[in-house]
């Protein structure tokens, strides 16, 4: 677990490699309740889509963040807000490798600390997936962001 | 952080269309209370260790109980693939395939998410959920084909009314061209 005052501006999150099989793309979309074909049917992905393979869906790119987001935050990182834009599909096959960088720490005006992350998602030298989260992160040893409602979180 | 930048909306939306943007569609109640098996799976499908999900002491301690992993935020509104006496296969973010159809443009993906999270999902809960077209741009050509993007926000609130997250997708319909590449 970290606290705000253990982070600056610069510092690295730990990069997170996976191995992406048809299983990590279909166990993901259905993990979703995302039925929808090109994550779970070749044919459809590459005949009708124009793609070479089925493909990660949102949602589960989207957990996959989330995922390497708290790893580095421990428990205690409360998410306050993820944004993601695909460029490049993730396929079966491809090595996906997450790394991410603090942008910015703040402590806002109700007292709640922050990190703002820049996060990308590549494959190879590829960036897939640019992404940006917000994170609350314990502003003392006993503050706990998940204990914060209503006017004192603003994500 | 910024939100999603919105691209600039075609000034020659047919009426029908135009009439939707900003307005309120789809309102409905999720078909199931949310369920703990699902923050499971999900955890699972990207290894995901972090104890608020395995560990109830933990969850207790921290979130007074177990809550949702919070990407699975869209999970609550997705319809089941299939219900009986259902004739027509229910669709999420609809408004996603209603511009579609309008547009006549067969394919279509997701190209940016954003969320903000507020309330955590917990088990029991009941989440309602409601669309809004925030924007469609002109005709424009793509490595995948020729198409149209647009922007959908989509709110959900649980079953006391208070707001657990909006979530903003940026989606681009298409059609095919010849030239459009057969990988992306």
């Amino acid at each position: 677990m970290i606290t705000h005052d253990q982070v600056k501006s610069g510092d690295a999150l730990p990069a997170l490699e996976h191995d992406v099989t048809s299983t990590t793309v279909v166990l993901g979309a259905l993990a979703a309740r995302d039925w929808r074909p090109m994550h779970h049917d070749y044919h459809f992905a590459v005949e009708r889509q124009g793609v070479r393979d089925i493909f990660l869906n949102s949602p589960n790119q989207g957990s996959w963040l989330e995922r390497f987001v708290t790893d580095w935050t421990g428990p205690t990182g409360r998410l306050g807000r993820l944004r993601f834009k695909m460029r490049k599909p993730i396929f079966p096959g491809d090595t996906m490798v997450l790394e991410g960088t603090v942008r910015d720490v703040r402590i806002d005006d109700v007292g709640c600390g922050w990190a703002d992350l820049d996060l990308t998602i590549r494959v190879g030298d590829v960036t897939c997936t640019e992404s940006e989260a917000t994170v609350a992160l314990p502003a003392a040893p006993h503050d706990n962001p998940w204990r914060r409602h209503g006017d004192d979180w603003r994500p | 952080m910024t939100d999603a930048q919105v691209r600039e909306c075609d000034p020659n939306l047919p009426d029908d269309v135009q009439a939707l943007i900003g307005t309120l569609q789809y309102e409905e109640l999720g078909e199931f209370p949310v369920e703990r098996g699902y923050f499971w799976t999900s955890a699972a499908s990207v290894e995901n260790g972090n104890p608020l999900f395995w560990d109830d002491a933990v969850a207790e301690e921290i979130t007074d109980g177990p809550v949702a992993p919070l990407m699975l935020l869209s999970a609550w509104f997705r319809p089941h693939h299939w219900a009986p006496g259902r004739a027509v296969e229910k669709l999420p973010l609809q408004i996603h395939f209603d511009m579609k159809a309008r547009f006549g443009l067969p394919e279509a993906i997701m190209t940016e998410n954003t969320t903000i999270f507020h309330e955590p999902v917990r088990p029991g809960d009941m989440i309602t959920s409601a669309q809004r077209l925030v924007s469609v741009t002109e005709e424009l050509d793509r490595r995948l084909g020729t198409g149209r993007f647009w922007i959908i926000d989509v709110e959900y609130r649980n079953q006391r009314g208070e707001l657990c997250g909006v979530e903003r997708w940026e989606g681009f319909g298409y059609r095919r061209t010849d030239s459009a590449e057969a990988s992306a």
